[in-house]
């Protein structure tokens, strides 16, 4: 079983849709490692090594997301799991910003998906299995 | 209508107590050196005879159990993957099982590391790592390196649950005394503690005690049930929650200062609030710590280095004495009794600044954080602001002629209002130092224990 952890980044306790997310990747059957509201980089990480995760997804819905991300990915490799797909999505920035620029400064920060506000987690789910190969 | 007699063989001192059912108290207590690198049975005999000295005639007692410190006490390495995670949970599995947590240890091992646990003379290695289906690679090299060692030592496996056979195998083919435990972390922040503390146990009780020659005493008495800090922490326990019709005091807080540690126990829910949020490593009901680097004798320089240079100037003003020069003197001469009144006050001073950093270190943080919905209380960490009972225990703390000026600094003197300290609690001390007594004691009467207690706890 493919395993995933899940959670808010930074500053921010939104917690609806983290359980929306836990709750659909459960039934889809995966192993959900979530780590819920208000978690570090660091939080990821350590979840993701000591439960040997194959994905990290994060949210962020509070507009921080791009400070909150930066340098996850040099960390990933810091920390023996610089393999790892890494998804971000939710409103990952403040006010209306080309989403094509946002996704490709994303990119560069070295996630594998970014996901504008708005979409539904099974848009994501498809990615999922097609990334983990399930 | 029965008479028991219970023991702690700790480092320095062999202490007894005797308890009559009847009278429902303690009616004798005494001491004498321990004796464990010659022969414990003589300082036991000794302690005896003191015992029946006070009590005026010798006494049959139904029953004799101890608890033990001596020789070192119980010397654990505690090893995980991640230092917050699996590396925090076997560290909370090894305190809480009254073990001193000699070497730490994170990720792969290394052979200087292996090379430390043999230097330091490790009486249990605990190796966890993984959650349960989660990392493997880490604990079984950790195993086969641990296991090529050969350090004829008992290794307790608690980590990832899916490669216990592997474990197992690795074990059998080095011919380690190998033991497979539950996970001390089966999913990310959850801690389990019970299954490990229980085999830590019983392997304290059947090799330690042997090894160690304290398992001698058993042709003299019943029996050696519990590692010392663990039959205190058993005490605090019982105290916190009561039994049966007997009620307890409530959550409560213990402080210890020793000449080599300070102790601390929090017997209390993480938190009473539903208004915040706690990330990180699940929090123990019954925790302990324990500052190897914070103690009156053996660890008094230790003291100083957590002194800032302002600091011990500006202490030395304030109380006209030369903080380094004392400390220095208390650490060359560890059986050094305050003889004076100004010696006194320095060790009241010393056992003041043990009692705040280990609080500091214990209790939980609290930040407040502004979000776009509001202002939000983030946790870690347990909140002990609402603890009501703070007791203090070991020979300063209960021979100060102010008690209560060293156990306030548990709580917030220094407002730093982020700090889950204690409130306003009520101060006690454990004046006939009979904690680790009732703990023993509530291992087959847990009513009388608890009314002893209640009994001989002074509120300062």
């Amino acid at each position: 079983m493919k395993s995933i952890v899940i959670g808010v980044i930074g500053a921010d306790v939104h917690a609806v849709g983290n359980k929306i997310i836990d709750y659909t990747l459960t039934n889809a059957g995966y192993n959900v490692i979530n780590i819920g509201v208000l978690s570090s980089q660091e939080d990821f990480i350590n979840a993701a090594i000591e439960s040997d995760a194959d994905l990290i997804l994060v949210s962020s819905l509070y507009g921080h997301g791009e400070i909150d991300c930066r340098g996850m990915r040099q960390k990933c490799i810091e920390s023996g799991i610089g393999d790892i797909y890494l998804y971000v999505g939710g409103n990952i920035v403040v006010g209306k910003q080309d989403f094509n620029e946002v996704k490709n400064r994303f990119l560069q920060m070295g996630f594998n998906r970014v996901y504008p506000p708005g979409i539904s987690i099974d848009m994501a789910l498809a990615d999922i299995k097609n990334d983990l190969g399930e | 209508m029965a008479k028991y007699l219970l023991i702690d063989f700790g480092s320095t001192f062999t202490k007894l107590t005797a308890v009559d059912s009847e009278l429902g108290d303690i009616f004798a207590t005494a001491n004498h050196f321990t004796t464990v690198d010659t022969d414990i049975t003589v300082g036991y005999k000794n302690a005896l005879e003191n015992l029946y000295k006070t009590i005026g005639h010798p006494v049959v007692f139904d029953r004799i159990v101890a608890c033990s410190s001596a020789a070192g006490g119980l010397k654990m390495a505690a090893i995980g993957l991640v230092e917050e995670l699996t590396v925090e949970a076997a560290k909370r599995v090894c305190l809480g099982a009254g073990a001193k947590v000699e070497l730490v240890f994170s990720h792969h091992l290394n052979s200087s590391e292996v090379d430390l646990i043999r230097q330091k003379k490790i009486d249990i290695v605990l190796l966890a790592g993984g959650s349960d289906g989660g990392n493997s690679e880490c604990v079984l090299f950790n195993a086969h390196l641990l296991a090529k060692a050969n350090l004829g030592i008992p290794i307790v496996y608690g980590g990832n649950k899916s490669v216990q056979d592997e474990i197992r195998q690795i074990f059998e083919e080095h011919h380690v005394n190998g033991h497979i435990v539950e996970n001390v972390m089966p999913k990310i922040n959850q801690l389990n503690i019970k299954d490990a503390r229980e085999k830590i146990r019983e392997l304290f009780l059947k090799n330690i005690i042997e090894a160690k020659g304290i398992k001698k005493i058993e042709s003299e008495i019943d029996k050696v049930v519990l590692p010392t800090p663990e039959a205190v922490l058993r005490a605090c326990e019982l105290l916190a929650k009561g039994y049966a019709h007997e009620a307890g005091m409530g959550e409560v807080v213990v402080v210890d200062v020793g000449g080599a540690t300070t102790d601390l126990y929090s017997i209390s829910e993480p938190t009473k609030r539903g208004d915040v949020i706690i990330t990180g490593l699940e929090e123990p009901y019954a925790k302990r710590t324990v500052e190897g680097d914070l103690g009156m004798r053996y660890s008094a320089t230790g003291i100083l280095k957590a002194l800032t240079k302002e600091e011990i100037m500006m202490i030395n003003l304030e109380k006209g004495i030369d903080i380094e020069k004392e400390i220095n003197e208390r650490n060359s001469n560890v059986a050094m009794l305050p003889s004076n009144q100004k010696e006194e006050l320095i060790d009241r001073l010393l056992a003041e600044m043990c009692v705040y950093k280990s609080m500091t270190r214990h209790a939980g943080k609290m930040q407040e954080i502004y979000t776009p919905m509001g202002m939000v209380h983030h946790q870690t960490g347990k909140d002990l602001s609402d603890i009501e009972v703070v007791i203090g225990t070991g020979g300063v703390i209960i021979k100060s002629s102010d008690p209560k000026q060293i156990l306030a600094k548990t709580t917030n003197v220094f407002r730093n209002d982020y700090e889950l300290r204690p409130k306003h609690p009520l101060f006690y001390i454990d004046s006939t130092y009979s904690l680790y007594a009732m703990g023993l004691l509530s291992e087959f009467d847990p009513v009388l224990a608890l009314k002893i207690m209640k009994k001989h706890l002074t509120q300062v």
